[in-house]
């Protein structure tokens, strides 16, 4: 049963099938991230930058429905000052219950929904998606680089390429080359069903191409940069709270570590004297 | 309490004499507490009270979660992101209670293979045994239930195949699916009925845990020896136990605070470590994910209920004798419960009258290899239903029968156990003396 309701979904997606479980398929580039690593946190410029990018280029079709406005102003995070809080809030129509009318947008709401119904939502989008996930990587691997969430996302918006020649002109979708979960072209598979190039087709049109946006800061605006700023945005809207997590771990774990050595002790000096009784019969 | 004899309370004020007359729960405390545990117990006897944290972090982050969580279709997803954005340490809470479910699933499992190894399942420790199984049981139901809560991509899909198992049992199947669902599909009604059992369930484990502890404190702890306590005088049994209280709470909290360490590593550097990111996305019924993968802990059973397809003989005879009725699904179903019933039923399926595996030369061979199977199987289950995974499942399943209805009983009539020692004393004394210098007395002696 479970094969086929796997096989349906497969043929469904027009899989190849072995992606997630074979560690993701596609190549994901490990990019360097300020929060990857136990004691990452994020860049609050970056996440400014990621904003920028996601506010011109992205919620076009994609929505945060999940992130709160406000949220916007929190330590560790973008750390916006309030009135910028409260003018970006000020940019969406909201519809108000209350008044049983659209206003605008106050730091209480949360960002708008997906404009386009077939763009998914981006709030959790970095942590459903493992760049690196699967079970040949060892924990240790996950605890420097994290799941590859966003590594994943900056990957993709980087791998769009021309299509293969062997692909007819009119197949639906872009080519990109990390994206492992779209439709795939019979012409471009050999005779075993094999796919001859990495990849596949993906709905969603090149977002980013290099120069799409202006810096205040002046920061670069290629096509690399922008990619892992908005990609690091995305980490941020999916785990807001991990550098207090991330604190709170380090917190736990040395207080724990120092608790056993207290709790090592005390067992030693309580089991001392009923050990000694039988080391002096021998 | 215990049949070993020792010390028990004895009110000695006033007031302690009017309380004990009335209600002897002092006496009930001071006897649990101070209940003669054999001196030799290694570092595989901590278990218990890894297990014992665990149900309490589950149940008490769990009432808290409960607080902000909304048990419908439409909310629940949002809910979860509401704990995890806005509500006080929610994230927190979260985290530590989706990992606690693992590290309670590690404990278990050691808690198991470690009774497995010693023969701590053997006659007088049978109903301990049966009532840990139990409990394993149910904590696999709570937390198959509690993975639907959040209501991502594999909460649903998992809740749909795993129902779909019940509708694999011939004639009253459908009926049951239906009826555990409420309806003919995974909905609203089976949201709010697993959120009623999984918080129901941790308190049934609770009562059960109770009885198990009563069971093993009526018959007395097993040790790594197998061999029994003495119980002709006091004196006698004083030799080979001490009580609980300090010497085994204290090492088995030091042991607790270490393991502990690693917890928190993994809630506070990488707390999706264990899950599947798909869950990550709100549940869609129409969108069935590439992989429907289980929890890591639930994947040995997994692998052993997709190992039995039509192409397997056995499947195939049992197909033909039926006459049909029992087909490749049920086939499967009835593989998974029974790699769990041969485990429950392993008191009445080892012969040895050799308690423990340490003086089991060809039993320590084949165990090894248990539980080698068990973490192939484990990895096997993560793997896509395809060659060359399907047959070493195949594999690995049929040892996992193997081991208990063919080799547990031959090994007692073939295998020529080593010598034991006379008493646990003897076995702490050789212990003690083996390890030397004081420095490493407390410190990790093998866990065998």
């Amino acid at each position: 049963m479970f094969k086929k309701i796997a096989l349906g979904a497969a043929v469904a997606f027009g899989l190849a099938g072995g992606a997630y479980a074979a560690g993701g398929g596609g190549h994901v580039e490990n990019f360097d991230f300020p929060f990857d690593g136990p004691f990452g946190t994020y860049d609050t410029n970056q996440l400014q930058r990621g904003l920028q990018i996601y506010t011109e280029v992205c919620s076009a079709c994609h929505g945060l429905k999940f992130v709160p406005l406000r949220t916007l102003a929190d330590e560790g995070g973008p750390h916006l000052p309030e009135d910028q809080v409260r003018a970006y809030s000020e940019q969406f129509e909201v519809f108000d219950p209350e008044l049983d009318d659209m206003r605008p947008g106050k730091p209480v709401d949360h960002f708008p929904v997906s404009a386009l119904e077939n763009a998914p939502d981006l709030s959790l989008m970095a942590k459903a998606r493992a760049g690196f996930h699967g079970p040949y990587n060892l924990g240790i691997n996950q605890l420097m680089n994290g799941i590859g969430g966003p590594e994943y996302i900056a990957t993709l918006l980087i791998s769009y390429e021309d299509a293969p020649s062997c692909a007819p002109a009119d197949f639906p979708g872009h080519y990109n080359t990390a994206f492992t979960a779209g439709g795939y072209p019979e012409e471009c598979k050999d005779e075993d069903g094999h796919h001859m190039y990495p990849g596949s087709w993906i709905a969603m049109a090149q977002p980013l191409s290099g120069e799409d946006v202006e810096f205040a800061d002046g920061h670069s605006n290629e096509l690399h940069h922008e990619a892992q700023d908005v990609a690091a945005f995305l980490m941020w809207t999916a785990e807001p709270k991990l550098s207090q997590r991330k604190q709170a771990g380090f917190v736990g774990v040395v207080f724990l570590t120092l608790l056993s050595v207290l709790l090592y002790l005390t067992n030693k000096r309580i089991w001392a004297p009923v050990k000694k009784k039988y080391k002096r019969k021998d | 309490m215990s049949g070993i004899p020792h010390d028990h309370y004895e009110p000695k004020t006033g007031g302690e004499k009017w309380l004990h007359s009335r209600l002897p729960v002092v006496g009930l405390l001071y006897d649990t507490l101070m209940i003669p545990t054999p001196k030799n117990l290694n570092w595989m006897w901590i278990w218990g009270i890894v297990l014992v944290f665990c149900l309490v972090l589950q149940i008490v982050t769990g009432i808290v979660l409960v607080m902000h969580y909304t048990p419908h279709v439409d909310m629940a997803f949002a809910s979860v992101e509401h704990i995890m954005r806005d509500v006080n340490g929610g994230y927190m809470l979260r985290y530590l209670h989706a990992n606690g479910a693992s590290l309670f699933f590690v404990a278990v499992y050691a808690h198991i293979f470690r009774g497995l190894y010693y023969g701590s399942y053997k006659a007088p420790r049978e109903i301990t045994w049966i009532i840990g199984m139990l409990i394993y049981l149910l904590m696999m139901a709570t937390g198959f239930m509690g993975y639907v809560l959040p209501w991502g991509q594999m909460s649903f899909w998992g809740a749909t195949v795993i129902t779909g198992l019940f509708g694999a049992i011939p004639f009253i199947g459908e009926g049951l699916q239906t009826f555990l669902l409420g309806g003919p599909a995974v909905d609203n009604a089976t949201l709010n009925r697993f959120f009623s059992l999984h918080y129901l369930l941790p308190f049934l484990i609770a009562g059960l845990v109770i009885v198990h502890v009563w069971a093993f404190h009526s018959t007395g702890n097993n040790n790594p020896t197998g061999v029994d306590v003495r119980k002709g005088s006091k004196e006698e049994a004083e030799k080979d136990t001490l009580p609980f209280w300090p010497y085994f709470v204290i090492k088995d909290l030091f042991a607790l605070a270490v393991i502990l360490v690693v917890f928190f590593a993994v809630v506070g550097f990488m707390p999706n470590y264990l899950g599947h990111p798909d869950n990550y996305l709100e549940a869609n019924p129409l969108s069935t994910p590439a992989h429907i993968v289980p929890e890591w802990y639930f994947l040995p059973f997994y692998a052993i209920l997709r190992a039995f397809t039509s192409e397997v003989w056995v499947v195939q005879i049992a197909s033909f004798v039926t006459g049909g009725i029992i087909d490749a699904k049920f086939f499967g179903v009835l593989a998974m419960f029974g790699a769990i019933a041969v485990m429950a039923l392993v008191p009445w399926l080892d012969t040895s009258s050799v308690r423990s595996g340490r003086y089991r030369p060809m039993f320590k061979m084949w165990f090894a290899l248990l539980v080698v199977d068990f973490l192939a199987l484990m990895w096997l289950g993560s793997m896509p239903a395809e060659e060359p995974y399907a047959s070493f499942s195949l594999i690995a399943s049929a040892y996992w029968f193997a081991y208990f209805l063919i080799i547990l009983p031959l090994l007692g009539v073939i295998e020529k156990p080593d010598a034991q020692p006379a008493t646990i004393e003897d076995d702490f004394a050789a212990k003690v003396a083996k390890t030397g210098s004081a420095k490493a007395d407390a410190a990790s002696q093998p866990a065998e």
